[in-house]
């Protein structure tokens, strides 16, 4: 029990020392001194809580997903089907309950149409993403894929949290951390950021911009009544407009979407009105091109997320790929919204359901405030320690201060992040390793008031305080590895710590200090132990 | 140097004479807890109820003009705001929960938030946003949720544990002493209305934690006195373990205690509620290991054969095989 050969006590030393020596950045960053740049710096992430900034948790949703894929189809399958040689005339469309289904005028083009079909209905990889069904031997049935619907949510959760990134880079804050939770949430996470207000709002924008030529034949008092023409839809003005209240008609197909873009601007037009100038790459500028050229002198719609921005008339071909975006914009906004543009339509919308936001003041005050504290308490632990063990009680600070350091280092290490909860935990684990010492040493007092002889009371004393120490620890770590699986975000914060701290409590307040009493003993080989 | 010793050398304290009345009274306060959860309800914070909580200094004021904010977030008609100090006195918390005919719109705490906060900035000149947290009805369910099954999957993985390790008695012992931490702490928050947030499940777990570390320590010296001493009657062996281990028990609850008052009295006051829970777990932890967990073992009848070497069935087989039976 007492022996230790000379390479484990170089094993154990170098496994402490090589922890401690991962924490040291972390007290730096802790104290506000700077790191020496050429050395590794791993270190402990302070959360949200304590070190400052904002917390926003996004949601999509989607079932928004699926319609829009099933709009998609909708117009592939009708352009498949006019550019088809002979062109297949259909007709009785419908999108209704989340499946798309049409009439074939001609019998004859069942099969033609099917072999058509196919590769669109394949998915990317080797699942399928639409079922395809023909009833009434000329109605076409396209259901969506439960792989297909996920497919296409996964494939708009990544594409949303690279637009994410775009959109907060631009605001110029530092380290954000963007990261998926789950199959349809984005947590975003920027240190330092006081009013979250400028990246809501940046982050609530869809920017999904569509031109549609405005329907001129509608009926006004049915536009005004909600009811779209045979072909159209109706888009409202948005409310800071000067048609607010107003709705346009517009032709559902034919339009373009600004999602083939180079670059946006706030810019000011000759009325010095703030506006969003637009650069359509090759292909936009093309399709943009003829759109203008083809309905000259007729109005058409810019539309953002759902609504009118303006209606202009199309005074001549707009052909070298640049528009202006008029509306009733402010500089701020206009700027949003060209900055919006620029990282690209967000596919899906996003809600913000969870929002916190600790200012930097604050979390510094805690820090200050738990620092003096726990400095305190730290001082009241060791006297109390020293008090009532003497020498083995000098050991078990060491241990104690060693162990709180190795926890530090070991997360700083696995770059996890310490949060309140996580403090809790590290109380716990601190507690933890107070116990195994006082076990130890009060079972070594009771084993020599027995009478067993100095070596054997301290032999015995740690094993069989061991047992104890191993179920506790066990149950503890059972517990902490659940709580990880089953918990949500501050309770996970918690069981991280517990369950690093139980490895490092062990092994400093069991392992380190039978090292440190063996070696005592076998130096000054004691005849009375003060204990 | 003459060490310190807090308790004298063989204590011999009747603990589980009182065991009966003990006992009545813990299961009385364990009842009294849950009808209050139930009847008062608990006071939760923006983590469970949805809804927003602000944190803000009034930095040129003395005292928070907390009737004046009452008053104006309340003209906001969401509701009556929970306004209370919270750390110096010219800081503030603010609740607002969510009005009941709005949560089906996930945005909505959100908005209501914005709302609350640009109110308060115009109004109040030296207003300033220390904090906020805002959690909508959906996300706050899942709170709720969440931390329930955590919760219940500890503790019972953790009984299922102590059941291998030693005998299934302990394992119910065990999972009656955290029921009776988890149902007191419980109890004291619906009784003093504390705000319970998703920290004070944080303190819930910690207390769980140093519960189980005491009540093992217990078992522990049961189990080996167990083995050690066949003959003598239960009543008497575990008194003989509770105070065999009672110089432990002072001795770590002790330290325990002098490294949270400082918490308590000079930490942040966002770690107030959960060092205060703590600090009261560790008493509820320590008796509910000695009057909870122990006296069941009695009455669930653990007895000394529970430790002896059972006769496996090859073992048996080998005496039958040599003729022995």
């Amino acid at each position: 029990m007492l022996d230790f050969p000379t390479w484990k006590k170089l094993w154990l030393w170098g496994l402490a020392l090589i922890a401690v020596l991962a924490a040291l950045p972390s007290l730096a960053n802790l104290a506000n001194r700077a790191w020496p740049e050429p050395l590794p710096s791993p270190t402990v992430n302070l959360g949200l809580d304590l070190a400052g900034g904002s917390h926003l948790l996004l949601e999509a949703d989607p079932a928004e997903v699926a319609t829009q894929r099933l709009q998609n189809l909708e117009e592939t399958v009708r352009t498949t089907m006019r550019r088809a040689e002979p062109r297949i005339r259909i007709g009785d469309v419908s999108a209704q309950g989340g499946r798309l289904s049409f009439l074939l005028d001609d019998m004859s083009d069942v099969d033609r149409a099917r072999e058509l079909l196919l590769p669109i209905l394949n998915g990317s990889g080797l699942t399928r993403d639409w079922n395809l069904e023909v009833v009434d031997q000329n109605r076409f049935v396209l259901t969506p894929t439960s792989e297909g619907i996920d497919a296409a949510v996964e494939q708009a959760m990544e594409s949303a949290v690279e637009v994410v990134r775009k959109r907060i880079d631009e605001l110029g804050t530092r380290e954000p951390t963007i990261i998926r939770q789950g199959d349809n949430r984005i947590v975003v996470q920027v240190p330092g950021l006081q009013d979250p207000e400028e990246l809501k709002a940046l982050l609530g924008e869809t920017a999904q911009l569509e031109f549609k030529l405005v329907d001129e034949n509608a009926n006004a008092a049915d536009v005004a009544a909600g009811v779209a023409p045979p072909g159209s839809q109706i888009f409202p003005y948005v409310e800071d407009s000067p048609f607010a209240g107003q709705s346009v008609a517009v032709r559902r197909l034919g339009g373009i979407r600004g999602d083939n873009l180079v670059g946006a601007q706030q810019t000011f037009d000759q009325d010095n009105q703030p506006v969003v100038t637009i650069q359509f790459d090759q292909q936009g500028a093309a399709r943009f091109g003829t759109l203008t050229s083809e309905n000259v002198n007729k109005p058409f719609a810019i539309i953002l997320d759902g609504e009118v921005l303006s209606a202009p008339n199309i005074n001549e071909p707009i052909l070298g790929g640049s528009a202006q975006i008029s509306g009733n914009f402010t500089v701020e906004s206009a700027n949003r919204l060209a900055i919006s543009l620029r990282s690209g339509a967000l596919p899906v919308d996003l809600a913000i359901i969870e929002e916190r936001t600790v200012g930097p003041d604050l979390g510094a005050d805690s820090i200050r405030k738990g620092m003096i504290a726990m400095l305190i308490g730290s001082v009241a632990v060791i006297v109390l320690m020293i008090a009532t063990y003497g020498r083995f009680g000098i050991y078990a600070t060491v241990a104690l201060v060693i162990n709180v350091l190795m926890l530090l280092g070991i997360m700083a290490a696995l770059n996890t992040t310490l949060t309140l909860p996580g403090i809790a935990g590290f109380v716990l684990t601190i507690g933890a390793a107070v116990d195994a010492n006082v076990l130890i040493n009060e079972r070594i007092r009771e084993e020599r008031k027995r009478g067993r002889r100095i070596v054997a009371a301290v032999e015995n004393g740690y094993k069989e305080a061991s047992r104890a120490i191993y179920d506790a620890n066990v149950t503890n770590f059972i517990a902490g590895v659940l709580l990880f699986l089953f918990g949500s975000g501050p309770i996970r914060g918690f069981a991280v710590v517990l369950v690093i701290g139980l490895f490092t409590s062990v092994f400093t307040a069991v392992t380190l200090t039978r090292m440190w009493v063996a070696g005592w003993m076998r130096k000054a080989r004691p005849t009375e132990l003060n204990l | 140097m003459r060490l310190l010793k807090l308790v004298p050398d063989d204590t011999n304290i009747p603990f589980l004479k009182w065991r009966v009345p003990f006992f009545v009274v813990s299961i009385l306060l364990i009842a009294a807890s849950w009808a209050l959860v139930f009847t008062q309800g608990l006071n939760y914070g923006v983590d469970f109820a949805g809804g927003q909580e602000i944190r803000a200094t009034f930095t040129e004021s003395e005292t928070a003009p907390v009737a004046e904010l009452r008053e104006a977030v309340g003209a906001l008609g969401y509701g009556d705001p929970l306004v209370q100090r919270f750390g110096e006195p010219n800081q503030v918390s603010i609740r607002v929960r969510l009005p009941d005919e709005v949560t089906g719109d996930k945005e909505a705490a959100d908005r209501i938030a914005d709302q609350i906060t640009g109110t308060l900035q115009s109004e109040f000149s030296d207003f300033q946003l220390d904090g906020r947290d805002t959690v909508s009805g959906k996300v706050s369910g899942e709170f709720r949720q969440s931390a329930v099954y955590a919760l219940l999957a500890a503790m019972l993985a953790v009984a299922i544990y102590i059941w291998v390790r030693f005998e299934w008695q302990f394992g119910v012992g065990a999972l009656f002493a955290l029921f009776h931490d988890v149902s007191l702490t419980l109890g004291m928050f619906a009784l003093f209305q504390l705000e319970f947030s998703l920290q004070i499940i944080a303190a819930i777990l910690a207390i769980i934690g140093y519960s189980l570390n005491d009540t093992i320590v217990v078992y522990d010296r049961i189990r080996e006195n167990l083995k050690k001493y066949r003959k003598m009657a239960l009543p008497e062996l575990l008194d003989l373990s509770v105070n065999e281990t009672l110089a432990r028990t002072v001795m770590t609850s002790l330290t325990l205690l002098v490294a949270l008052v400082p918490l308590l009295f000079f930490g942040p006051a966002s770690l107030f509620g959960l060092v205060a829970a703590i600090t009261l777990g560790l008493f509820v932890g320590t008796y509910s290991s000695v009057y909870m967990a122990a006296p069941l073992l009695l009455w669930l009848g653990v007895d000394s054969d529970s430790f002896i070497p059972q006769e496996s069935v090859a073992d048996r087989q080998e005496k039958v095989a040599r003729g022995e039976r």
